[in-house]
Order: structure tokens, then sequence, then C-alpha cells
């Protein structure tokens, strides 16, 4: 294995083959796996997944993959592209479900879609395509404009107040669509999900020198 | 804010994809790689594709045909027909599929909704629900079972308190009538769940879209306008983006 392959972590949380296609479609061979080896040999690692907060927290320790993230993507500084439960994984806590500990890579935490106090009753989950409004534009959205839609399905959102947030989104509130700290990018809506706009962020992630 | 979905909602029987006229006689639309191709480029919102193989001959989901479609699908993939146990789930998933359409296995049992939606989320299960007026009232309709004596509401209700993400609801009268959406029905519907409704069966042009979606659907499904007439998806689009309905199309590259 070359050393500068994408691995996606495989930590048997959703359907992982359509961000390795995604991938394919824009020319790169991404490998599915949670050998420990082949993701410390990588360059860049991808967390995507859907399903609850708990069992995602739940699998990547049975699979002791927590430490060696931390190593690879803290310590090391690898590219980290998180993708919907992979974005709310590396927030400090959340509260899906009762309270659960997340990786606290970001001050953040991941809070259930509340309308009891707004007049419109939106539907949960948040599905569907919407709008992405830059607050700090990250390298990831280059040549993408503006309020382009992207593809989201999710009941829980990230809550911060660090300095962080690339991008908000409206359902009812603006709430956070995408974080980035130095190598580390997170993304609350799926960009294999979202066709070319979301194809574009993946291309520019094959493409991030390694070092940021 | 978030749009309005477009969803084409094709059925697969012997290898190709077709559409079904009240579900009886069915059309051929084509192959489906490349019609999944199609819809791709076309920027359709999402892609529903029922295996009416497997639900009504009983055979297996037909893995090989989802993985092609699938390859070819960077939008949401949901995959029904047949699906009758958590294996068929984890099968379809494997294969590509973004969610799972239920229908008969969710009037069997309503324990295995919960279950289906705890294993691989809410937001992956997708409850099919088809509807038939009999004598000016609503029932539910299976294809292997008939007519049964059940409130179509009360039936969705159930499946959103059992864990399902969105329901498919689907008028068999109207369904290829291209005589527009029942809109009486969705009215039935409308602000009673708290889960999107995907509104199947009717559309004839694209001014029927808008009438699904102002009177309660929060996306629509039609399957025989994009095969055989003269509008596009974008003719949809544009339509509903004239009656103030959010779409999604700005922006697209």
């Amino acid at each position: 294995m070359s050393n500068n392959e994408i691995v996606i972590i495989d930590y048997n949380m959703g359907n992982l083959r359509s961000v390795q296609k995604a991938f394919e479609k824009v020319g790169c061979n991404a490998v599915i796996t949670n050998n420990h080896e082949m993701i410390k040999n990588a360059s860049k690692i991808v967390l995507p997944g859907v399903g609850s907060f708990a069992d995602g927290m739940q699998h990547l320790k049975e699979l002791d993959l927590v430490e060696l993230l931390n190593e690879e993507v803290l310590v090391k500084k690898k590219p980290f592209l998180g993708i919907c439960l992979g974005m709310q994984l590396i927030a400090t806590k959340s509260y899906e479900n009762g309270e659960t500990l997340g990786l606290n890579w970001m001050d953040a935490e991941v809070i259930k879609f509340d309308f009891s106090q707004s007049n419109e009753k939106l539907k949960i989950p948040h599905v569907g395509w919407n709008n992405v409004k830059y607050q700090n534009k990250n390298i990831l959205f280059q040549d993408i404009p503006d309020n382009s839609d992207f593809y989201f399905v999710h009941s829980y959102h990230f809550s911060m107040s660090e300095d962080v947030i690339c991008s908000k989104s409206d359902y009812g509130f603006d709430f956070i669509s995408s974080v980035q700290k130095d190598n580390i990018f997170a993304f609350q809506f799926h960009p294999e999900k979202s066709q070319n706009v979301g194809l574009k962020i993946l291309e520019n992630f094959v493409n991030l020198e390694e070092s940021i | 804010m978030l749009k309005h979905r477009i969803i084409p909602c094709v059925l697969l029987k012997d290898w190709q994809l077709v559409k079904s006229i009240g579900f009886k006689s069915f059309r051929t639309i084509g192959h489906p790689t490349s019609t999944a191709r199609i819809y791709n480029a076309r920027n359709v919102d999402e892609l529903i594709v029922l295996d009416i193989d497997a639900s009504l001959e009983e055979e297996a989901i037909n893995t090989e045909i989802i993985r092609d479609i699938a390859d070819e699908c960077f939008m949401p993939l949901t995959i029904g027909g047949g699906i009758r146990s958590i294996d068929d789930i984890y099968t379809a998933l494997n294969a590509g599929a973004d969610k799972i359409a239920i229908n008969t296995k969710g009037l069997e049992d309503l324990g295995f909704i919960t279950k289906a939606s705890s294993l691989f989320g809410s937001q992956c299960i997708v409850c099919s629900i088809d509807i038939k007026k009999i004598d000016g009232v609503y029932k539910v309709y299976n294809k292997s079972k008939g007519i049964l004596e059940l409130n179509p509401l009360d039936l969705a209700k159930a499946y959103q308190s059992h864990g399902a993400g969105e329901i498919l609801l689907t008028s068999v009268d109207y369904e290829g009538s291209t005589l527009g959406y029942d809109i009486e029905l969705i009215q039935l519907f409308k602000d009673e769940l708290e889960i999107p409704i995907i509104l199947n069966g009717g559309m004839g042009k694209p001014k029927d879209a808008v009438a699904a979606i102002k009177n309660g659907a929060d996306a629509v499904a039609a399957a025989y306008i994009f095969h055989f007439s003269q509008f596009t998806p974008d003719d949809i689009k544009n339509t509903l983006y004239e009656n103030d309905i959010a779409v999604r199309g700005e922006n697209v590259i």
C-alpha cells in the first residue's frame, strides 16, 4: 500500500460503499478498512457514518480506534474528513438518547432539533436538500458557489461557540452545517450524495496538500 | 431552507425498469443502469426503485442490478420490494441503497419497523403505504393481501411511532393516470405527521406537483411524466419555483 492513500474508516455504521464510489468518481481509490496498520499508513482519513451517536462511539471503542484516530489526526495532523455522524462524533458530547461522550476534538455538543419554541413545527429528521451558507468558507468549498444545495439527513446537529464554523444552513433556525479546525474538516451533509457539488468537495479533499 | 424533492419512483421487473398503471399493466422505461445515469445527469433529487419481482414473486432482491444502479447514483437511493427480514435490509444497503422502503412486512409486523429503525436509524426506513378509495373511503391496499380494513392515516401514525423516517404514500387509483395527485388524500395527511410524506401517483404535468406540495406533500414521486411526456425534472422544478415553492436548482455546477 502506498503511503498517500485515503482510508474510509469501517466501523459498521452505514453505507460506506457510497462514499468509496464517490471517491472513485473523482479518480481516487479510497480503501474501506479498520485495520490499524492501514490507517497508520494512510495519508488522509475519512469518517462517514449514519446511525446513533452512542453506537458509533461504541463501535470505535470496540475496534480500538479512538486512541489511534487521536494519534493520526490530532498528533500527526493527517487531513480528516467527517461526514454526518462522522462530524458529530468529533464533538465533546451528544445528547442523543442520554449523554454520550465523543472524540472531543472540538468543543461542541450535539443536540436534537428543537422547534418547541418556534411557531413553525418542522419535521424531524431534517431530510433533503438544503443550501449551505458560507460563514468562513474553507478550502474544501473551493469552486463551489455560496448557497449551493447539499443533501442532509439527520435529527441532531452541532452546537458550539468556538470560531471554527464554516457554514450554516437554515432549518427553522441557522444550524451549523460544516466546521474546520486545522486539518479537521467536518460536514453535516453528505457530499457523496450531493451530486456535483458534493463530488467537488471530495475532489478538493483528494487534492488537499497533506500538511495544512 | 429545505427544498421540496422531486423523486422518480420506478419498478424493477425482469431486469428492466418499468412503470405501472394502476398497479396492473406495465410499460418498459429502460435499462436500469442507463436510466439511473440519466436521472443522475438530470439532477433529480433522489431515486426510488421498487423490485416487484422480489415482492410479488418472492424472489431474492436483485442485488446485482441494485449495485449497478447505485454505482450511477450520486444522490440518495431508496430500494424496496420484497423486504422481509433484517438480512434483506443489510443486503440492499450493502448493494448501495441509502434507504429501504418497507410495505407488506410493516403491515404484518410493526415490531419489524421498530427493529429496523433502531438498527439502521429512522432516516433509513421509508414506510410505503398503498391506498385505494372504496365507496368514498380511503383504505390501505396491498398487492398480495388486497384491500384491508385499515385507515391509512392511522397506519402512517403507527409507522411513525414505531420509528419510520418517511412515509411513501401511493394512490393506486391515480397511479399512472396522469390526472394529477390525489389532493383529497394528501389533505387528510397534512399537518398530521411529524415525518416527511412523499406523495406518489398521478403526476401528468408540472402543475400537479404544485398542488401536491401546497396541500401538504413534502416531496413528490413520479415516473410516467419523466418517460412518456415532454416534461423534464427541470420543467417541474421551474414550475414549482414560479409558484414560490423552494426547489434545488440554483448553483448546480
